[in-house]
């Protein structure tokens, strides 16, 4: 009934008292993150959302282990996280492909990097089919479209089948009708796969379309304000009235979180 | 394949449409003239060199063979190109450039060989030149061989230890702090001042002579491959990571190929240094080789043969380049700019 047939017993994410401090640039201590605690159910498909600055960002970080924690821990299955590996995917904003390889050749950069491309050579071709991309594995990243390449780089991180999958504004810099064609797309493969699916957005409508839960965040400092909890079924009518009541009420959140950013940034 | 593709040939089309604009409007007949002029130039030449009376006393066969054989290249270019318009646009657009060439070879055979107005024995004509080729041929071409020798086993090592030498200082912050402040006060002096020192170090000239080839391209090729790796972006080490990359990956397959561009204008720059200094080195101390032959023939005040040295080491040089930049167009076909 979420759209998740896969029954997952791994993917769960559990946030506990993370704070995370930076130096501003007068050298003066900077809290981006501030006790934040979350438990992320597996296979579930959560949002963040709020002012720029907030540090979502910084949260998707800590929990790929890219950066490290000041306060706090994050675990994936009950294990402390502590710096990368393959079971917790990333997809940049920025597609962010290796422009020296062929699409084809970042698909299975995973594979490669983990020295089991041997093993599984069939794989790439299959990712990219499924990201609909099969003609278009011998160019270069910078003779396909910003879509296209979002879809690669979604395709790159999945080929490692990760239990988790941060997706920090995938879509953002892409215009609207592609991004709603990618929308359906990432819930495809999320009800495909049963990964845990951890996405920051600036748009309130696709986190409402996508997420079981959604997450609103304030800023200075960086902590969750409140949580949405969404249960209609897939495919969501963007129309439903159940739909503009949530999101006049997320946007409204948004409104007093206290951003120095006007509403229409949302919209 | 179609975004791609249209928006590469879109840019062609407009140099294409902005060369056709220049070519259209001219009559057949003037195109078909502006092609056959180059003929006529060369075989002025020719003509100029079969029908005067010289003044000097040269072998004039390899030079007359020479301007027939380009007449006739020219000639039989004329009906080659009429089957391609980009090859016929070709044509015209080089036409210029071929007759006055063709007129200059004739101007200055006949202030030389025909008037003997140059002075001699330092301004010899194209007649004397182009026999001297032909008669010194033999040992011109083992010059050559040597020289050549000489410059890539030289070449390879030196840009080999540059890259590793490169990626460990770009890498390894320890690396850097050592050995960087060395590249940078070593990158300054030319190799060629390390000429007595290589000499005495290194017994043989040949291997003297490799020795400072490989210093000459080591160095600027370790600064580039080390600044170049500095320059990666810090977000294509991190997507790696994600992916489970381990240092091993990181470097071979995300610092390098990145780095790539940068390492290959260092290779640049090297070349460009490694001719000096290959010529200058011969020409001290070895026994073979291009700058050997040039020093050699001034020894006898030959100054047809050094011309001739200058000419065959411009050719070869030229071949060196257009492969190095070959390969690179090869190793960087994933760059925007350079697709083709
Ligand atoms: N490496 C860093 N050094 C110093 N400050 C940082 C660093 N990274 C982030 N910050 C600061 O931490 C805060 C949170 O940043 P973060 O990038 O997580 O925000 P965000 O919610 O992702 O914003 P946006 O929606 O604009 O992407 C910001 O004030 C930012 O200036
Ligand atoms: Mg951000």
């Amino acid at each position: 009934m979420m759209g998740n047939p896969v029954e997952k017993i791994t993917g769960a994410v559990s946030i506990r008292g993370v704070g995370r401090v930076y130096a501003d640039s007068a050298g003066n201590p900077m809290e981006a993150l501030r006790d934040v605690h979350l438990d992320i159910a597996p296979g579930s498909f959560v949002s963040f959302i709020g002012p720029s600055g907030c540090g979502k960002t910084t949260l998707m970080r800590l929990i790929a282990g890219l950066d490290e924690t000041a306060s706090g821990e994050i675990t994936l299955d009950g294990k402390v996280i502590d710096g990368t590996h393959y079971e917790r995917g990333y997809v940049f904003q920025q597609a962010n492909l290796f422009p020296w390889m062929s699409i084809r050749q970042n698909i299975a950069a995973g594979l490669k990097a983990r020295k089991v491309y041997r093993d599984c050579r069939d794989k790439p071709d299959e990712y990219l089919r499924m990201v609909g991309l099969e003609d278009f594995g011998r160019m270069y990243p910078h003779q396909v479209s910003g879509g296209m390449a979002q879809r690669a780089s979604l395709a790159r991180a999945l080929i490692n089948e990760p239990k988790v999958l941060m997706l920090d504004e995938p879509l953002g810099a892409l215009d609207a009708f592609t991004r709603m064609n990618l929308q359906d797309e990432l819930l495809r493969l999320w009800q495909l796969r049963g990964t845990t699916m951890i996405l920051v957005t600036h748009d309130v409508d696709e986190a409402i379309y996508l997420s079981d839960r959604i997450i609103v965040m304030s800023a200075r400092p960086g902590s969750i304000k409140e949580i949405v909890d969404i249960d209609m079924e897939h495919p969501r009518d963007r129309s439903a009235p159940e739909f503009i009541r949530l999101r006049s009420r997320i946007l409204e959140m948004l409104h007093f979180a206290g951003t120095s950013r006007s509403l229409e940034y949302y919209l | 394949m179609s975004l791609a593709g249209g928006k590469l040939n879109g840019s062609k089309l407009t140099t294409q449409a902005a060369a056709s604009k220049a070519t259209r409007g001219r009559s057949v007949l003037h195109q078909g003239l502006l092609t056959t002029l180059p003929v006529l130039s060369f075989g002025l030449a020719l003509a100029l060199s079969l029908t005067l009376p010289g003044q000097q006393e040269v072998v004039l066969l390899p030079y007359r063979l020479l301007l027939l054989a380009l007449t006739i290249v020219f000639a039989l270019r004329i009906p080659a190109a009429r089957f391609s318009s980009a090859r016929w646009r070709k044509a015209q657009q080089d036409s210029p450039f071929y007759i006055a060439a063709g007129l200059l070879v004739a101007l200055w055979d006949l202030l030389t060989t025909k008037l003997n107005v140059l002075p001699l024995p330092f301004v010899p004509g194209p007649a004397q030149i182009a026999g001297v080729m032909v008669e010194d041929a033999e040992t011109l071409l083992l010059s050559t061989l040597y020289s050549l020798r000489l410059l890539v086993i030289g070449f390879l090592i030196g840009s080999f230890c540059g890259i590793v030498l490169g990626v460990l200082i770009g890498w390894y912050r320890k690396w850097r702090y050592w050995l960087f402040p060395f590249i940078k006060f070593m990158g300054v002096v030319p190799a060629t001042a390390l000429i007595p020192i290589a000499m005495i170090l290194v017994p043989s000239s040949f291997y003297a002579g490799v020795l400072l080839i490989v210093i000459a391209v080591c160095f600027p090729v370790a600064f580039m491959t080390s600044n170049g790796i500095e320059g990666v972006q810090n977000t294509y080490f991190e997507a790696a990571r994600t992916l489970g990359a381990d240092e091993r990956y990181l470097i071979f397959k995300v610092a390098i190929p990145g780095a790539m561009p940068a390492i290959f204008s260092g290779i640049y720059t090297a070349t460009g240094i490694s001719f000096a200094t290959l010529v200058v080195s011969e020409m001290i101390g070895a026994r073979a080789g291009l700058g050997w032959y040039i020093n050699w023939a001034k020894g006898w005040s030959n100054y047809a043969k050094v011309y001739a040295s200058i000419i065959i080491m411009a050719i070869t040089f030229s071949i060196v380049m257009a492969v190095i930049f070959r390969i690179r167009d090869r190793v960087l076909k994933w760059q925007k700019g350079l697709v083709k």
